[in-house]
């Protein structure tokens, strides 16, 4: 594990000590077609005691269970309940803007989105759910959440200010978790919400921000570029712009909340100078009820 | 010039542009700063937002002020400020300048010129004639007439101070007969001393108009030479402080190898001051040897012709002629000369003349010794040569003890008993008298008397009141031992014993020596006057001349010099110098004459601290660039926050890093070039240093790791060999990089030559080639025993790419005689992993013959540099860490026995390069054992 993902693990572990191993709502776990994260009341692969049944032909002999077969002339076999965990896809964004951050002494919002994202998975993984970050295999046990660290350090960062996830990556009656500032045009959450809803799939929207991008600070003569250098804003008078800017801000949280509950999703919202386990109790409050 | 209050401007109409700083007040406030720049991700949120109010941004008032004050420091600065100016009285008429520029005016030369040339230039500007005299009185200048100013700057600036004193014109009214009749401004520019005329010539000059005097500008200090029975330096100073410091001054002469330094420096004594003059004692105390050397003395720091003092035979060597007579012919009989211990004692300090005594009177000696010497025939002529001043010193002996008519002898210092007296002889009472201390301000005050010197005989003296007066050293019992009497300039001493050690052993004890050194330096060295006398030499040429600066300069082309015009010191035409008439040589001075300090009544003296005012241009300009510099850092806070500034400020203070920091950096990339470190001592292999500690053998490091390790393995074996067999222990093989390590403390050097082995550098190959010269040798191993001349790899290509730079001497296969054969083992081959390859060595010599009787030649009286072979030896000797042999040699035990013939061949070269000829030389023993023989049967 190289040091950057061990560190960011290590933030992770103390982020998340403090949460129950999280189990997913099971909301959906009538569903047959949609495992859910637990007994799926019929016999398979699993844990729990299911029902004993006769023995058939094909069952070996190391599956009938003598104690119950000794009451009876039959062979009887102990069935399992079969069980499967629901699987987790994890989504931080890598555009340029993520790698802001306001003050020498805050996070950049992009390890802030990092950290809890790996926080949330080890939650996850803890509950002994699959989580794997968007398109790839999502996968339990405490060894993923290495991967899992490794995974989101090696994002590269983009070329543009932002960058949206492959619609393509989504597979059926998946949770997602989308981590993004979603500063940039904002087109691609319809898309990807779209798609989800037709596959089954909900999730949560996170909106990281860093303060100064929540309260404007600015005044005076001030020349605003994006962190790429693509756009530029050039103000004499940036004081002035302070409520538009804020107003704008609003509106496009409204638009994304107003998404995300039409799809059934969740929508918050994070400030990189709040404790990260805030944002972790609300995100597993959302996935866990 | 514009003067407000304490300050002056040379160009007033500049300030006008004062007037244009409110405009630019104007401008400046209306150019705002640039606008910060923020990355800010949330751009897109801000695009289309049009600014509700925009606001005029304003430069901040105190940036503005900054740069107002910068501009306005600018053309204050060029307006050329003058904190407290001279105003300089608009002067009228025509301007006469006159410039010191005898010695005293060298010190400060450049600075009096350039006075000069200012008032000359302002005198061009205001359109007023001019006219310069030089006062060095080199050409009679005749009446001034009056020139274009600027047209006097040449051959002011062409002026160069001159070794004598400043010398006016002898009549100033002859001087001004041309001058128009008004007033005639003076500007005159003064050495600070006073000299001939220069009363008259002020006087003049004030009848006519207003003189300007502008003194030197530090004090002055001049040394001389002081003549006398000891010649010192005297060392004189104009305006000194009571308690101030004096230089020291330098003795300067040729070392013993002949280069011209600093011999000694003398302290000069007490100051005493008359006159606001300071001058000060310099002994010249220094042994005669140091001081026959000197050529000149000058005052530390200061460098004109005053402050040289030429050292002449005054101060040189004496010549002391020596009367006795002839030596003994016998080598054994010369220790019983008495002029053989006066040779030797005088010898060191003075020049010797021997001879009779009309000879040696003839050659003008400072010091005459006559040993043993009574009715003399030219005893008028030295009495004439005594009292001229000469010191003759005189010695008893037999010949005066017995010469009965001792009391009407002449030329004697105290009146002599005849027959002298036998203290501690056979017939004689008492001991052998030891010596008295001397007198405490006496001429031997200081000089101890050793106990043991004893006198057993002496010459007494006739009682007389005034002989303890006469009376310099005297024995233990008072009777004396050396007399001195003045006669005329010169004096006379007698030294009551011999000059050898019949009488005393005085003459054996180091006391002799510098008692007769005392003495001879008491002798006046004899005046240039009186040699001004001498008919022969009525001129004296120049040798070396001193400019006025005090440089020595050969004489080109200056006529020689009338006596008599010598004795008056320096002047036009006889410059500070040596001269030399003959072989005598003397010296002229400049300094040391007396001085006194010039009054100027009646003139105005400009005062040094006033003249120029103080330009306050550079200062302005300064601060301007400072108030640049916080402007753009300013500037930089308003644009970029303060972060930037500080970035700024810090890589301004970077810029300028410490002048250590750089020279360590330098050290650095001076290191990281890597193959020829500069520092030597931080280049030193350790391995070289244990080399040089113990014996080490060494081999070349080829560059090929396989070979390499053959002659590690080799030269280790035959050291595991040389340990076990013979005293030689050496210690581990030491790898040398021809191109790094140096080879002065190697002996043997193993080189296995191959084909793709880059040749050393030239470096290298110096560093061989003198080790072969300083007895080291090279063992080429070309190692291709097996294969060459059956069509294999042939490395005598290589071997001779390799070794041509080397100075190989001729050579020849091992002749069957050679001492290598024999220096260890007595061999009749050179075996190594192969064998019957001819092994190369040194030719002998052509025509060395074998003697006869002796088993082998007497051959190469030293050690080859080289020795060129095939045979592998290095893996013959090669053994592995247990110590067991590496490479198999030819089969069974006749390999075996060839590896043992190998060792032997090894240990017999290192024997041979450890102890070269020794075993040539072995060829005497039987020779010498059978003499011991025959002796031994003599014997019993």
């Amino acid at each position: 594990m190289t040091p950057g993902a061990a560190d960011l693990r290590a933030r992770a572990e103390s982020a998340s000590a403090h949460l129950p191993g999280l189990i997913l709502s099971a909301e959906r776990l009538a569903a047959v077609v949609a495992p859910g994260a637990h007994g799926l009341r019929r016999a398979g692969p699993g844990e729990d005691f299911w029902q004993y049944r006769p023995a058939s032909q094909g069952d070996s002999a190391r599956s009938i269970d003598w104690r119950r077969s000794a009451r009876s002339d039959a062979q009887f076999v102990r069935d399992r309940e079969a069980q499967t965990a629901q699987a987790v896809g994890l989504w931080v964004s890598a555009g340029q803007g993520m790698g802001y951050a306001g003050a020498p002494d805050r996070p950049a919002k992009g390890a802030r989105a990092q950290l809890l994202a790996l926080a949330l998975g080890m939650v996850l993984l803890r509950g002994g759910e699959k989580v794997g970050l968007l398109g790839q295999p999502p996968r339990a046990g405490r060894a993923q959440a290495e991967r899992l660290a490794q995974g989101l350090l090696a994002a590269q960062a983009g070329a543009g200010d932002g960058d949206a996830p492959e619609a393509q990556a989504l597979r059926p009656h998946q949770r997602l978790v989308i981590l993004s500032d979603f500063l940039t045009d904002p087109d691609w959450v319809a898309v990807l919400l779209a798609r989800a809803a037709s596959m089954g799939v909900t999730g949560v929207l996170m909106q990281v921000l860093d303060p100064d991008e929540e309260n404007f600070p600015y005044a005076g003569a001030v020349d605003f570029r994006s962190v790429s250098g693509a756009l530029r804003h050039d103000s004499r008078d940036a004081a002035g712009l302070r409520q538009a800017y804020l107003d704008r801000l609003a509106a496009r949280r409204d638009w994304l909340r107003d998404r995300a509950q039409g799809a059934g999703w969740h929508f918050g919202h994070h400030a990189t100078d709040h404790a990260p386990a805030v944002a972790l109790g609300w995100l597993h409050r959302v996935l866990g009820g | 010039m514009l003067v407000l209050g304490p300050i002056g401007f040379a160009a007033p109409w500049l300030l006008a542009a004062l007037i244009a700083l409110p405009v630019l007040w104007l401008i400046l406030r209306a150019m705002p700063p640039a606008p910060r720049r923020v990355a800010f991700p949330g751009v897109a949120l801000l695009l289309g937002l049009a600014d509700r109010v925009p606001v005029a941004r304003r430069t901040p008032w105190w940036l503005l002020l900054l740069r107002l004050a910068a501009i306005a420091a600018l053309i204050l600065a060029f307006a050329g400020p003058v904190w407290k100016p001279v105003l300089q009285v608009p002067a009228s008429g025509p301007l006469l300048v006159v410039l010191d520029a005898g010695w005293a005016a060298a010190p400060d030369w450049a600075g009096r010129q350039g006075r000069a040339e200012r008032a000359l230039a302002e005198a061009a500007a205001q359109g007023r004639p001019a006219a310069l005299l030089l006062a060095d009185g080199r050409a009679d200048p005749g009446p001034l007439v009056l020139a274009p100013a600027d047209t006097l700057l040449a051959g002011l600036r062409a002026a160069q101070p001159v070794s004598w004193a400043t010398t006016y014109p002898d009549e100033p009214d002859a001087l001004l007969a041309d001058m128009p009749d008004g007033p005639l401004a003076t500007l005159w520019i003064a050495d600070g001393l006073d000299h001939p005329g220069r009363a008259a010539l002020l006087a003049a000059l004030a009848a006519r108009g207003p003189v300007t005097v502008v003194p030197p500008s530090r004090p002055l200090r001049m040394l001389g030479l002081v003549e006398g029975e000891a010649p010192a330096l005297m060392l004189a100073a104009t305006g000194e402080a009571a308690g101030q410091d004096a230089p020291a001054i330098l003795a300067i002469g040729p070392d013993p190898q002949g280069v011209s330094r600093e011999l000694a420096r003398l302290a000069p004594g007490a100051a005493t001051g008359a006159g606001g003059i300071t001058t000060r004692p310099v002994a010249i105390d220094l042994p005669p040897e140091l001081r026959n050397r000197i050529t000149r003395f000058q005052v530390e720091g200061d460098s004109h012709a005053g402050a040289v003092v030429l050292a002449d035979d005054r101060v040189r060597r004496r010549k002391v002629g020596l009367v006795g007579d002839a030596d003994r012919q016998a080598e054994g009989q010369q220790l019983l000369s008495p002029l053989h211990y006066l040779r030797r004692a005088l010898a060191p300090g003075a020049d010797l003349v021997e001879g009779g005594l009309g000879d040696v009177l003839d050659t003008a000696p400072d010091v005459v010794i006559l040993v043993d010497q009574v009715e003399m025939a030219e005893a008028g002529e030295l009495a004439d040569w005594v009292e001229a001043g000469g010191l003759l010193i005189r010695f008893a002996g037999p010949r005066m003890a017995g010469f009965d008519r001792l009391i009407d002898e002449p030329l004697l210092p105290v009146i002599l008993r005849q027959g002298g007296r036998d203290i501690g002889g056979a017939l004689s009472w008492g001991d052998p008298r030891g010596l008295a201390p001397f007198a405490g301000d006496g001429i031997f005050a200081g000089l101890t008397a050793p106990a043991d010197v004893a006198v057993r005989a002496q010459l007494m003296a006739q009682p007389a009141p005034e002989l303890a007066g006469r009376t310099i050293a005297a024995l233990s019992d008072n009777t004396p031992l050396i007399t001195r009497d003045r006669r005329g300039e010169g004096q006379i001493v007698l030294v009551h014993v011999t000059a050898n050690a019949e009488w005393s052993n005085l003459p054996l004890s180091g006391l002799f020596v510098e008692m007769l050194d005392r003495l001879v330096a008491t002798a006046r060295l004899t005046e240039t006057a009186e040699r001004a006398d001498d008919r022969e030499q009525p001129f004296w040429t120049p040798q070396t001349v001193l400019d006025g600066f005090g440089r020595a300069a050969p004489a080109e082309d200056l006529a020689p010099v009338p006596a008599a015009d010598l004795a008056q010191g320096p002047g036009p035409g006889r410059p500070a110098g040596i001269y030399a008439a003959g072989e005598r040589r003397v010296a002229l001075n400049a300094g040391g004459g007396p001085v006194a300090l010039a009054e100027w009544s009646g003139a105005r003296v400009e005062r040094r601290a006033e003249t120029p005012g103080r330009d306050l241009k550079g200062w302005l300009l300064a601060a301007a660039a400072l108030i640049l510099v916080l402007d753009s850092l300013g500037s930089a806070a308003v644009a970029r926050g303060g972060r930037v500034a500080a970035a700024l400020l810090l890589g301004a203070l970077l810029l300028v890093p410490p002048p250590a920091a750089w020279a360590q950096q330098g050290g650095g990339a001076q290191q990281g070039q890597g193959a020829q470190p500069a520092d030597g001592e931080a280049a030193i292999n350790p391995e070289l240093i244990r080399a040089a500690d113990e014996v080490a053998l060494a081999y070349v490091l080829t560059g090929d790791e396989a070979v390499d390790e053959v002659s590690q393995e080799g030269l280790t074996g035959l050291s595991l060999a040389l340990r076990q067999r013979t005293s030689v222990e050496p210690g581990r093989p030491v790898a040398i990089d021809l191109d790094r390590d140096d080879l002065a403390v190697l002996t043997l050097l193993y080189w296995p030559v191959t084909e793709d082995q880059p040749a050393p550098s030239p470096q290298a190959y110096l560093r061989l080639n003198h080790f072969l010269r300083s007895g080291g040798m090279i063992l080429f191993d070309t190692r291709d025993g097996d294969l060459a001349g059956v069509g294999g790899p042939d490395m005598s290509a290589a071997l001779r790419r390799l070794a041509a730079p080397l100075e190989v001497p001729p050579l020849a296969p091992i002749p069957e005689d050679h001492v290598l054969t024999r220096t260890f083992y007595l061999l009749d081959a050179f075996p190594g992993r192969w064998q019957g390859n001819p092994v190369w060595i040194e030719a002998p010599p052509a025509g060395a013959a074998a003697a006869e009787g002796v088993p082998f030649r007497q051959l190469n009286d030293g050690v080859s540099p080289v020795l060129i072979g095939g045979n592998s030896w290095a893996e013959a000797w090669a053994i592995d860490a247990n110590g067991y042999p590496v490479y198999p040699i030819g089969r069974g035990w006749e390999g075996e026995r060839q590896r043992e013939l190998a060792f032997r061949f090894g240990i017999n070269v290192v024997m041979y390069v450890l102890t070269g000829n020794y075993k040539s030389d072995q060829v005497h023993v039987p020779a010498l054992l059978d003499r011991l023989r025959v002796e031994e049967e003599l014997g019993p």
